[in-house]
């Protein structure tokens, strides 16, 4: 029997005829091996989600201008990842970008907007201020968003590109399909060089910023 | 602007009307300005802003400094604007510290500008100066429970140590 190139009528007609029997052996075989992709649930879900992600419509600082501005331009276009639907509420939305520094008075908006997101959800957080505060050390702004909020990825830069967020994009799309990537320690063997600002191994502050930090964090508590 | 003499003749005219009102006068990179009592701060503007002579109609900007070795310590600054003959002319009032757990205040003077009500506000906010008769005095930029007057010399930069590891335990 052909199982070649024919119409969707005829491909049909055949599945009725595999389903009696009719198709057997080594045709079954090819049939089989040119038709039908075997997958699990959850691989075809995340398949579906990576490449429909709708972020929202949020800018914080000038990150803002190369993130949800640049990258949905025709320049760069992320619609080519099946992301170009930016939503304008947090209910609509599955990605927030967290575009430039995030100040104290801002921390409590931010996670009230990804509270409001339905699950899944993700967070990016763009750029040296809202990964760690960046050139601001000071008094307004928070010294990295995950403080107050979970964060799936880091892109870094002040600001980065554009084609930094679309390859950041891209290994959050890996991420939710099931392959995170860890990164380059791992394929440079290169686990256990990691750097650590606080309570890592063996992580000891000079005294100095101890205590710099003691007061300020009592200063903030009180 | 007025030049150094004008600034002479203009204090000579608040100690006619306000004897006392200025305590000196600055002549600095071309910039005139008056230090003036800060309990008697309102009395000057008002003179400056009526006096049919000078009309500095227009505050164009109120802002504070901390000058934290020097004595006194705050620094209340207003920058006064003729527009018809394009002059400015700053005051200075300069507030002493008064210590631990107390706030220095001074005059406020949103019943002769109000645009100054806003400025106010975010001078009490970052440097901690109160402003009698202010209207609607509380934080403007920073949130309502913050603690402190971070604009202040003292205040702690913030930010967070980093301590790299790795690289001092291998090159340190």
């Amino acid at each position: 029997m052909e199982v070649e190139r024919r119409s969707f009528k005829a491909r049909q007609a055949s599945a009725r005829q595999m389903l009696r029997g009719d198709l057997e052996g080594e045709d079954l075989e090819r049939y089989v091996e040119e038709r039908v992709v075997t997958t699990t649930f959850e691989k075809m879900l995340n398949l579906a989600r990576a490449n429909s992600i709708f972020p929202l419509t949020f800018g914080l600082a000038c990150c803002a201008i190369e993130a949800p501005i640049s990258i949905v331009t025709a320049r760069y276009d992320l619609a080519r990842f099946g992301a170009e639907a930016l939503r304008a509420s947090p209910r609509q939305a599955d990605l927030i970008i967290l575009s430039g520094r995030v100040s104290i008075k801002m921390a409590p908006v931010v996670r009230r907007l990804y509270d409001q997101m339905l699950e899944p959800k993700w967070a990016i957080s763009m750029g040296a201020c809202s990964s760690s505060g960046g050139m601001f050390a000071n008094y307004a702004v928070v010294q990295g968003a995950d403080k107050f909020m979970p964060i799936d990825l880091h892109i870094p830069g002040c600001p980065p590109r554009p084609e930094a967020v679309m390859y950041g994009f891209t290994k959050l799309q890996r991420k939710i399909m099931g392959n995170p990537d860890p990164g380059w320690r791992t394929r440079y063997d290169a686990l256990g060089t990691e750097e650590w600002a606080r309570g890592g191994p063996r992580s000891e502050p000079s005294r100095e910023a101890a205590e710099a930090y003691e007061r300020a964090r009592e200063l903030s508590l009180a | 602007m007025p030049d150094a003499p004008g600034l002479e003749l203009i204090r000579g005219e608040i100690e006619r009307d306000n004897p006392g009102a200025v305590l000196a006068t600055s002549f600095d990179r071309e910039q005139p300005a008056l230090i003036v009592d800060p309990s008697r701060l309102l009395e000057v503007l008002r003179w400056l802003r009526d006096e049919p002579g000078q009309a500095y109609r227009f505050l164009a900007s109120l802002h504070a400094a901390d000058y934290l070795p020097a004595e006194p310590r705050f620094g209340v600054h207003y920058e006064l604007l003729n527009r018809d003959r394009r002059e400015r002319l700053r005051v200075k009032a300069m507030l002493a510290d008064p210590g631990e757990e107390m706030l220095p205040e001074i005059d406020s003077c949103v019943e002769l500008f109000p645009t100054a009500e806003a400025q106010e506000r975010e001078v009490f906010d970052f440097f901690g100066i109160v402003f009698r008769g202010h209207p609607n005095l509380t934080r403007i930029l920073m949130p309502d429970d913050y603690v402190g007057w971070p604009q202040r010399r003292d205040f702690p930069v913030g930010g967070e140590p980093v301590t790299f590891t790795y690289s001092e335990r291998n090159y340190g």
